[in-house]
């Protein structure tokens, strides 16, 4: 137990928590943008994995890291408008569509793996992968330096995509429109905004932020791709992104909870104890904080704890 | 001046079949403001969702300056000049005022950004210009509907109309907001621009309007210039029965106290004091009015009565009940009911159906259902004689209620409140947006109510409501009680005005005055 408390308060936990929350840090900004919109997005799931399979097979066909980056956003942007086609042109539910598209996508992936390898252990597809990257005057810093220095480049756009998520949302007019739409598309129609086109652009962009995790987790987090590897991530982050109000700050702070709870789960995996269980306490954690969270929200508790607390404060009136 | 719009022989039937427009043809004159008036369901508002490009034709046609003109959506119609502010807010309630006001003809930085500053200068010039004072960087869901309505007003205002299309803008602004608007539209016109203006207050019509088309079931009945109509004969062309502004009798009798408010205080969400020390009793048979400015504390009073509010210190007890800790639905139970003042967000669950709305409170009454099943039939039962005996103007009961016109959604709500027979009615704003005919119904099931037995607590921005049913009379003005009136038959409008404005209150502890 000292052992585990020991590498949990190490400098190399703190640095895997950053890495592993890295590909919950992109979906969950998919999922907030498309939330700010008025639609739950749980596509993601399926976005990332085709973006990640997209990036591993233009990196070994064409050697190119730009390449397959360039391919693997392509493919997300792809994705969210298929979303978008089928919801808003079609009039699917999103739900629905969201689930199609992710049964595609894992199908599909495993499918064009076998074409490819033609059976073979797939781990023969070496991937190129991104980057690590140290921080030159940080790096020097004790503590602070081995935990933010070194991370994959990805990981650092992963926090330069929080901020710009914040920019798009708050600081343009597209965002201002998204959020008019979110709220109340018919307010946005009345003043003569193409509700449904908006839609489809926070769609867009949730493909890109999705595809971005996708790319990390194959080229970087690995460096192969495997037959349904995002493994829930996509849905974490809906978690995640609801967290924190779809505020850019929150989701990043929701992404890096889930982050952190992962990670332990790592860490605990060494000790003795069951691994169906550990395995499942990332799936518990969404459960709790989830409930937690939504019954903050309700109502009449909300009375309830006002009426208590000034009842609470007048004892103590006549008391003193 | 000529003819700016020209709608010719337009029909319109909606999905579920009903004619809301049946062979309308109108001339607006440019320049003119031209009122369009007629009873809940007539079909107004329908006719100008059309000019706006929200809903299509099923024949007929416009013209806007001599050409064919075809709105597919709103966007079409913004372009082509034409402005309206909905009998329905939209708003994006999460957005400032500001925000809201300059939305889809957003202010740059550099090309990219949002500008924020400039769309609060913006908005703040605008307020200025028009007089319609709005908080520009707050909230909308911060803000009461009063406020709201003059965001609506300056989001059409702002996009420089030519053709300006008011769906009842004047149903939640006071008397005086009221007058500002009407000096705005003066200018407005004298700029040249055109006014189309709806309501169901028949002064405001005489005061404003130049032309006016009155309506009824989805036919125009006649349009004349409004200077050879009296208020009288616009009533009875639309109701075709003459309309009654005198005062309710007083109440024979007045039993125990049945609402008790004491030493109330409430802060609102950004820490101001909304609500301060009120007390008041309400008691059965008699209806206490609250005039005042929209905005003083009422809301907030309001929603703590009906349990959708904490509230810091003081007791508001119902019967005997300290009502501080329950939930709305338990308060329901102690028989209080509620009409809130903004059907739409509390009054109405909009893509339900009506009978599904109706029985919201009293699904899981015996007579209504078991555990397992509801019984649909005698809920449509149920429902069918609501509508009859409140004279919605519905379709069927099985219609989402968002299909229904305005003051038919009011009724509704009037009709699910009165009819759950509770002890304490709380009604705010009750009768806004409905027509003059149903008014004057809905006054008598109130004091109907009040006859027997129930107390009723009134809030309302219709000064002649207030003066024409209230029992006693308060007036609020920030978040305070500032007068006290024990016998309202003698008060009028002129001696509330001073008290609803803030230059006058009477002592504190002053015993309550008959003025
Ligand atoms: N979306 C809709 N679907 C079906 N029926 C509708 C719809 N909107 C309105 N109606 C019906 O069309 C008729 C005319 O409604 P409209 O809203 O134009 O009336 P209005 O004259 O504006 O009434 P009010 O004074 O109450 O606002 C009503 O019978 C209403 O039930
Ligand atoms: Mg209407």
């Amino acid at each position: 137990m000292t052992s585990l408390l020991d590498s949990i308060f190490s400098v190399e936990f703190l640095f895997a928590v950053l890495r592993v929350s890295t590909p919950l840090i992109f979906p969950a900004l998919g999922v907030a943008i498309t939330a700010m919109s008025g639609n739950i997005n749980i596509g993601l799931e399926g976005i990332m994995l085709i973006a990640a399979f997209t990036g591993v097979i233009v990196s070994i066909y064409t050697e190119s890291l730009m390449l397959a980056l360039l391919a693997g956003v392509a493919s997300g942007i792809f994705f969210g408008a298929a979303l978008g086609y089928f919801h808003l042109k079609l009039k699917a539910d999103i739900i629905l569509a969201a689930v199609a598209l992710n049964f595609l996508a894992s199908g599909l992936t495993i499918f064009l793996l076998i074409v490819i390898t033609g059976g073979r252990n797939t781990s023969a597809l070496r991937s190129l992968t991104f980057p690590s990257f140290s921080i030159p005057l940080l790096r020097s810093i004790p503590i602070l330096g081995p935990v933010l220095s070194g991370h994959n480049i990805m990981t650092y756009v992963a926090f330069l995509s929080v901020l710009v998520y914040y920019i798009v949302m708050f600081k343009t007019p597209l965002g201002l429109r998204i959020r008019a739409v979110g709220q109340n598309p018919d307010a946005a129609r009345s003043v003569g905004i193409d509700v449904d086109r908006v839609k489809l652009y926070a769609l867009m962009i949730s493909g890109v932020f999705g595809a971005l995790g996708g790319l990390y987790l194959s080229m970087g987090y690995v460096s192969w791709f495997s037959r349904d590897m995002v493994a829930g991530r996509g849905f974490i982050a809906v978690a995640a992104a609801t967290m924190g109000s779809n505020l850019s700050l929150g989701t990043l702070l929701g992404s890096m909870l889930f982050g952190l709870v992962n990670t332990l789960t790592i860490y605990i995996a060494s000790l003795d104890i069951p691994s169906d269980l550990v395995q499942s306490i990332p799936y518990l954690a969404t459960v709790i904080v989830l409930a937690v969270y939504s019954a903050r929200n309700f109502a009449p508790r909300k009375r309830r704890a006002a009426h208590r607390r000034r009842q609470r404060a007048q004892a103590h009136g006549k008391d003193t | 001046m000529g003819t700016i719009l020209s709608i010719r022989d337009l029909w319109k039937i909606y999905p579920n079949g009903t004619i809301a427009n049946q062979d309308v043809s109108v001339d607006i004159e440019q320049g003119s403001v031209h009122a369009i008036v007629g009873e809940n369901g007539a079909g107004k508002t329908t006719l100008m969702k059309v000019v706006f490009g929200i809903t299509q034709p099923k024949s007929g046609s416009i013209s806007l300056r001599g050409k064919p003109f075809a709105p597919s959506q709103p966007s079409d119609a913004i372009q082509a000049g034409v402005g309206m502010v909905h009998q329905h807010l939209m708003l994006a309630p999460e957005l400032t005022v500001a925000e809201n006001i300059v939305l889809g003809v957003e202010p740059k930085n550099a090309g990219v950004f949002f500008d924020f500053d400039a769309a609060v200068r913006t908005a703040r010039d605008i307020s200025e210009q028009y007089q319609l004072s709005v908080p520009v960087d707050k909230r909308i869901d911060e803000l009461p509907v009063g406020t709201r309505q003059r965001v609506e007003i300056l989001k059409a205002l702002y996009r420089n109309a030519e053709l300006l299309i008011l769906d009842e803008p004047t149903a939640v602004l006071t008397p005086q907001e009221t007058d500002i608007l009407f000096q705005t539209l003066d200018r407005l016109k004298e700029q040249g621009k055109t006014i189309v203006f709806i309501s169901h207050k028949l002064k405001e019509v005489k005061r404003i309007a130049d032309t006016v088309t009155i309506m009824r079931a989805a036919k125009v009945v006649e349009t004349r210039a409004a200077e050879e109509l009296t208020i009288e004969a616009i009533a009875e062309r639309m109701v075709g029965h003459k309309i009654d502004l005198s005062r309710v009798p007083a109440p024979e009798q007045v039993g125990a106290a049945r609402l008790s408010v004491r030493n109330l205080c409430m802060t609102r969400d950004d820490g101001v004091q909304a609500v301060k020390n009120v007390s008041f009793e309400v008691a059965g048979g008699e209806i206490l009015g609250v005039a005042g400015v929209e905005g003083n504390g009422q809301t907030e009073l309001v929603r703590a009565l009906v349990g959708l509010l904490p509230v810091d210190s003081g007791e508001i007890l119902v019967g005997s009940s300290d009502i501080a800790s329950l939930s709305p639905k338990e308060i329901r139970h102690l028989g209080v009911s509620h009409i809130p003042e903004d059907r739409m967000e509390d009054g109405v669950a909009p893509l339900m159906s009506i009978q599904e709305n109706i029985i919201v409170d009293r699904y899981d009454k015996p007579a209504f259902s078991t555990r397992l099943r509801i019984f649909w039939k005698k809920v449509l039962a149920h429902t069918v004689g609501l509508i009859t005996d409140y004279r919605v103007r519905a379709g069927s009961p099985k219609h989402e209620i968002s299909s229904l016109s305005g003051g038919n959604i009011q009724k509704c709500v009037v009709a699910r409140e009165l009819s759950a027979d509770p002890d304490v009615v709380v009604a705010s704003q009750p009768t806004r947006g409905v027509d003059i005919g149903s008014w004057e119904h809905l006054h008598s099931l109130i004091v109907e109510a009040r006859d027997r037995g129930r107390a009723v607590f009134l809030v309302s921005a219709d000064l002649d409501e207030i003066l024409k049913l209230s029992t006693r009379i308060i007036v609020m003005y920030d978040g305070e009680i500032v007068a006290r009136f024990d016998d309202a038959s003698k008060v009028t409008a002129t001696d509330l005005g001073p008290y609803m404005l803030g230059v006058k209150r009477q002592e504190a502890d002053s015993a309550a005055v008959s003025a």
